[in-house]
């Protein structure tokens, strides 16, 4: 029994507040519950606490509109929690397309369509910063916030909030895409919110560390990352993970039998390791 | 030979950074071209009934922020956020008036936790109070060809059910030359106290409402400035938007007076 918590605690952990923040959402427009109103757009904490999507309002800001105080109250709470402690978390622990792209991850391996598509990925996972400058140009020429208009992240959270519509279809076909076309299509190579975050986050607190001496090198962790570019110090250095794609999902941590991955503040490793 | 070990040869970081770039730009345009085309579309939603105190169509739709804050201040569920498949403006609150309409409650809940401006409080507020009889959502329009009442049947349904009894919409009075001795009883929907509530629409017993809420926009025509209600000082402040359309030729460069004096020498020729 403590294996598999072991194995899956961050995981669980992740589910929780995923699904969590989702219940309280639809408590909110169901039955009034007054803990978190509005959506992942913008939302208040006991109708007190602002937060808002720093993209969305960014995108709001390129069609020249006056963006209201409310707003930016709400930027700057998320910003600064994302950008001082957890880097692109909301990735791993709060988007909801996250399960979908993660339950197709999951059926890759099992079916083993890793291995069929063993090429190169056919493409970059710098598209994402491309769709996040395109977004930006679009919203500007077209006068309204080009990325929210077809985000699949605002129709899921939306759609489970308000009712979906046929945003299902939206999810559907990213799930195929991560499932059967792209491995990390989504979230790894094309979603201009994810790329936002990796920018914001390079620099938060929360780090996962590699111990190199613990490593026995057997890649479970590699099999498991959605950004396995970011763990090229596997079985080389004892450094923290610094690149901002790291979703801080944490499963390398708990796939990890050799306690060789661990979550570390990142200033205090550094100086440990070096013994300043 | 030599040319051929030139082609072997590895293209320089700097070659490759440039083409990749070139790639990049290409892409982006083509997926911008659709993405914009797809916007423009989807934007697009004349018909579009907007919650109290919303701002104009076009800023709105920049404004919103789609976080659904004024649908769940709603205590009656009017408002709805656009889905996927409703062919609105996706994640944007509305509301049908058939189904339910604005109830218009006097402390209009769905106005002041907006937190992005795209319903403006100031504009539904007077003298410091929150006032919804100058909500502005959107005007009822009356169908006389299908409406029972211009047929001679006697139902006033939407006076009755109109929250600015009175006010919003009255009922005229005529001679029905039919029969010769009923009145018709006409409901006339006055633009200036309306505020496109909706309850008339959702009272309306034909079968599709003969009254109906169409966007102002939509509803309204515009007279200009051309012409002027002459027995209305405030109709006249209109006037000061208006402006004259000059234009000079040949003929009009001198008074019309000096012309004809003049004979009509080069007239002919132009």
């Amino acid at each position: 029994m403590s294996k598999i918590w072991n194995h899956y605690r961050y995981l669980i952990l992740r589910r929780f507040t995923q699904i969590g923040i989702l219940v309280l959402f639809f408590g909110a427009n169901a039955w009034g519950w007054k803990i978190l109103q509005g959506n992942l757009s913008t939302s208040e904490i006991f109708g007190i606490i602002p937060m808002s999507d720093p993209f969305a309002v960014m995108q709001m800001v390129a069609t020249g509109v006056i963006v209201a105080t409310d707003l930016l109250l709400g930027v700057a709470v998320v910003t600064l929690f994302y950008f001082l402690i957890g880097g692109r978390a909301f990735c791993s622990w709060v988007c909801p397309v996250n399960m979908v792209t993660d339950s197709a991850n999951y059926l890759r391996r099992v079916f083993d369509i890793d291995r069929a598509q063993l090429q190169k990925q056919p493409i970059s996972r710098n598209v994402r910063y491309w769709v996040l400058g395109l977004s930006l140009v679009i919203s500007a020429l077209m006068g309204i916030a080009a990325f929210e208009f077809i985000s699949p992240i605002s129709m899921l959270h939306r759609g489970i909030i308000f009712g979906i519509g046929f945003g299902w279809a939206a999810v559907l076909i990213i799930f195929v895409f991560d499932l059967l076309v792209l491995k990390n299509g989504w979230c790894g190579h094309i979603c201009p919110l994810g790329g936002f975050y990796s920018i914001l986050g390079k620099f938060s607190f929360i780090r996962v560390h590699h111990i190199e001496e613990n490593c026995t090198l057997c890649m479970k962790c590699k099999v498991v990352c959605p950004e396995k570019q970011v763990l090229h110090m596997i079985g080389k250095e004892s450094i923290p993970v610094l690149s901002g794609e790291c979703t801080n999902c944490a499963r390398c941590i708990e796939v990890c039998d050799d306690d060789a991955l661990r979550f570390s503040i990142r200033d205090f490793i550094q100086n440990k390791k070096t013994g300043e | 030979m030599s040319n051929h070990s030139e082609a072997k040869k590895p293209l320089s970081d700097r070659r490759k950074f440039i083409l990749n770039m070139a790639r990049g730009v290409g892409y982006a345009a083509i997926g911008g071209m659709v993405w914009s085309a797809y916007l423009d579309e989807a934007k697009a939603s004349p018909l579009i009934l907007r919650p109290p105190a919303a701002i104009k169509e076009n800023d709105f739709l920049k404004t919103c922020i789609k976080c659904g804050l004024c649908v769940e201040a709603c205590p009656y569920d009017t408002l709805k956020l656009a889905k996927p498949g409703d062919h609105m403006p996706i994640g944007t609150p509305f509301f049908t008036p058939r189904d339910i309409p604005c109830y218009m409650c006097e402390d209009i809940p769905c106005v002041p936790v907006c937190p992005s401006g795209a319903l403006d409080e100031p504009s539904v507020t007077v003298d410091g109070h929150l006032d919804i009889n100058v909500a502005d959502m959107g005007l009822a329009v009356i169908d006389e060809n299908s409406c029972i009442a211009f047929w001679g049947i006697q139902c006033d349904a939407c006076y009755r059910a109109c929250p600015i009894l009175g006010q919003a919409i009255t009922v005229e009075y005529s001679k029905n030359e039919r029969t010769g001795k009923h009145a018709f009883l006409k409901p006339v929907v006055h633009a200036d106290a309306c505020t496109g509530c909706g309850m008339c629409e959702k009272a309306c017993v034909t079968e599709k409402p003969a009254i109906f809420i169409l966007p102002r926009e939509v509803a309204m025509g515009k007279a200009g400035s051309h012409y002027i209600k002459g027995w209305d000082k405030k109709d006249e402040a209109r006037l000061k938007d208006a402006h004259a359309i000059r234009t000079t030729t040949n003929i009009s460069r001198k008074k019309a007076v000096d012309k004809l004096n003049a004979g009509f020498e080069g007239l002919l020729d132009e």
